[in-house]
């Protein structure tokens, strides 16, 4: 039974040790997570870490991050002060670096120094561990994991990598294991050792070299012969990094906007997490029109603005309070006016898709849209207060 | 009608979320409507351009969803079946599910196998003239060169073999700027516009596709010019504030509020806009369409975003 994750964000972070922030592209992932990041460092304490895997530039300037490595930054504790925020832990940031994620698994499960630098020099290699297991879903596992064990830090919050589809990232030591187990590896690499087909094989053999040749195929089972020799690690660290998504100090947070596409992955998210037990922790929608926009009063002032935006004493009223000539004041209180009605069918559709997303989580909260783009630690830890203040159930 | 509609192969990408499907569907929508025979492909099979036209699902045989336009969801399984029973030519009939899912795995595994095996059927409908336009709801931003490059790809890796014979006449389609096209969709956020400054970078140093054209999708409109910004800011003051609340007879700050937000997101818009067009070459055209104000969805907003489309095309 997973421990008790209380009534807000604030307490969900202080029960975890480990977040993993999903959702669809485009939502404000990165952004959240660092969120997370830097206001669980300042209110809660301890030593945090984001890792995050593709911040923009500006952002990751911001927080001290250069363009690669693995290794893990300390945002200054003087900027926080800066940004006036008293912090009573250390927010340490790291950036999600596939390539190196991959060398240092080889590196590590390899039996020895001449496979491993066959491994690694293979032409396949890089190539193949860009695509047969969704590679970044796993070393972001990987990643996670490794870190958690280290013992460094009290709160990890990992940023995914966007996937053509988020479950990937679920199932991505799943299927790791699931590759090793496969008859098709047996099959791709058995004949090419003994140099006898099996009768399993003949077929596929047969089709294949039409279609592929059998020199290319003999590359590819190479590689995988190669790959072959590091099963037995492979699989183990799969099962342990798979455990550590359904152990109970991990949560998921799931991210996401209320436009109709994100939401319908964010509700589609949320039950699979369900389904694989995975612990759904909160909703964050992120991007929000105020409500107070449909509220019908507001409505009404909006449409009394219209109406006096032809009403000449008030336009004469208003010049002399305004500075302005009365066919501008005309034209500008119109668009309001005019604008505001788009901005209501807006918030109208975002309160449908919130109603939709009421019960997905436990928690949900709520970021508002923001007059500016978030590029600094400011900014960030304000969002971090949006999240940490109005969790609710 | 729109040159970018007289080629007859154009590839749409862009960063999840900015709309390239709604795009993709909307831009052969408009050619259909121009009268042209059209195939619209969708190839990561996530089944949005089935929502976009409102059927329960499409499959690898291409189904008329409007008049002259038809829709199809790429499969490699059925590509390879296509492949092996038109090109290869061996019979099967069948008993190809354990193959292909083997295949699959193998196709996962190889580089470009499954891209090429998706781009070639895609190719073969260009070369064979089924269509006048074939448009391709292609990978997004971060996979799309491994898409498009992915018979030059095949053509360095493997020496020989009949792989490598079919990279050729592919490429010579690829490779035509009076054909093929790609068309790269953003929104103006920080980050797609960054990517899709990467990519216009990327396709046009590492490929040989020409990049079309970028659309920027759902650009809010500006709410004031010149002057008006100023008198806004004047009408949002107190003492103008009091006037406008007793004319009205209730209080006006929300709407001035979400007025003041609007026009904020606006000014970030504008910069990132001007990135854009300051980091993308010259001759790549950028084309704009304004945020939706609706409440309709699919179908409905894919012919509101040809109408839109349709003016602005280069």
């Amino acid at each position: 039974m997973a421990r008790a994750t209380g009534h807000s964000i604030t307490d969900l972070l202080a029960a975890k040790e480990m977040v993993v922030v999903c959702g669809s592209g485009g939502t404000g992932k990165t952004t959240i997570a660092a969120a997370l990041g830097a206001q669980a460092a300042a209110v809660l304490g301890g030593r945090v870490l984001v890792l995050t895997v593709d911040p923009a530039r500006r952002l990751a300037s911001a927080l001290g991050l250069g363009a690669f490595g693995n290794a893990a930054v300390q945002v200054p504790p003087a900027a926080f002060a800066d940004a006036g925020v008293e912090c009573r832990g250390e927010l340490w940031v790291a950036m999600l670096d596939t390539k190196a994620g991959w060398d240092e698994l080889i590196r590590r499960q390899a039996p020895d120094a001449k496979l491993r630098d066959q491994v690694l020099a293979n032409p396949l290699y890089q190539n193949i561990t860009g695509r047969f297991v969704n590679s970044h879903d796993y070393i972001a596992m990987e990643q996670l994991y490794d870190l958690h064990a280290s013992g460094r830090y009290d709160l990890v919050i990992i940023d995914t990598p966007p996937s053509r589809n988020a479950l990937d990232l679920l199932d991505a030591p799943g299927r790791m294991k699931e590759f090793f187990g496969s008859r098709l590896l047996k099959w791709l690499t058995v004949p090419y050792r003994s140099r006898l087909f099996t009768m399993a094989s003949k077929p596929f053999y047969q089709v294949a070299d039409r279609v592929l040749g059998s020199r290319f195929l003999q590359d590819i089972a190479e590689f995988f012969i190669l790959f072959q020799t590091m099963e037995a690690g492979f699989v183990a660290r799969a099962a342990q990094v798979e455990r550590l998504l359904t152990d109970d100090r991990t949560t998921f947070v799931v991210v996401s906007t209320l436009e109709a596409a994100p939401a319908r992955e964010a509700r589609y998210l949320a039950d699979e997490l369900h389904r694989r037990r995975m612990p759904l922790g909160a909703l964050v929608l992120n991007r929000t029109l105020p409500t107070a926009i449909r509220q019908p009063a507001v409505g009404k002032a909006a449409a009394g603005l219209r109406t006096v935006a032809d009403d000449p004493a008030v336009l004469r009223d208003l010049g002399k309070a305004a500075a302005a000539k009365p066919a501008e004041l005309r034209h500008v209180l119109a668009e309001v006016a005019d604008r505001f009605r788009d901005l209501v069918v807006v918030a109208g559709r975002e309160a449908e898709r919130r109603s939709e997303l009421a019960s997905a989580a436990p928690l949900t909260a709520v970021v508002p849209t923001l007059a500016a783009d978030v590029h600094d630690l400011p900014a960030l830890l304000a969002i971090g207060r949006h999240l940490l203040g109005n969790g609710s159930r | 009608m729109s040159t970018l509609l007289q080629r007859q192969l154009l590839f749409v990408t862009g960063k999840g979320g900015v709309g390239k499907t709604t795009t993709a569907a909307a831009l052969a929508d408009l050619a259909a409507r121009a009268g042209k025979r059209v195939l619209v492909c969708e190839m990561d099979a996530k089944g949005a351009l089935a929502a976009s036209f409102e059927v329960a699902t499409l499959g690898f045989e291409p189904r008329e969803v409007r008049p002259k336009l038809f829709a199809m969801a790429m499969n490699t399984e059925d590509s390879l079946r296509e492949y092996l029973r038109v090109v290869a030519r061996i019979p099967l009939v069948g008993r190809i599910g354990p193959l292909a899912r083997t295949f699959d795995f193998v196709a996962d595994a190889a580089p470009g196998v499954k891209e090429i095996l998706a781009i070639g059927k895609i190719c073969f409908e260009v070369r064979e003239r089924h269509y006048d336009l074939v448009v391709v709801d292609a990978e997004a931003s971060g996979h799309i060169v491994a898409q498009i490059d992915a018979p030059r790809a095949i053509r360095e890796l493997v020496q020989v073999g009949p792989v490598r014979d079919q990279t050729e006449w592919m490429l010579g389609i690829l490779g035509d700027a009076a054909r093929t096209g790609l068309v790269v969709v953003t929104t103006p956020e920080e980050m797609p516009i960054t990517e899709t400054v990467e990519l216009v970078e990327k396709v046009r140093g590492t490929t040989e596709v020409d990049v079309a054209a970028v659309v920027v999708n759902r650009v809010l409109p500006r709410w004031f010019e010149g002057r008006e910004a100023a008198v806004f800011d004047r009408l949002a003051a107190p003492a103008a504030q009091e006037v406008l609340e007793r004319a009205v007879g209730s209080k006006v700050t929300t709407v001035f509020d979400a007025a003041r937000l609007a026009e904020a997101r606006r000014s970030v818009v504008e910069t990132h806009l001007e990135r854009l067009r300051a980091d993308v070459p010259a001759e790549v055209p950028v084309v704009q369409v304004p945020e939706l104000f609706t409440k309709a969805s699919g179908s409905r907003v894919v012919t509101l975003v040809a109408d839109e489309l349709a003016q602005v095309l280069p």
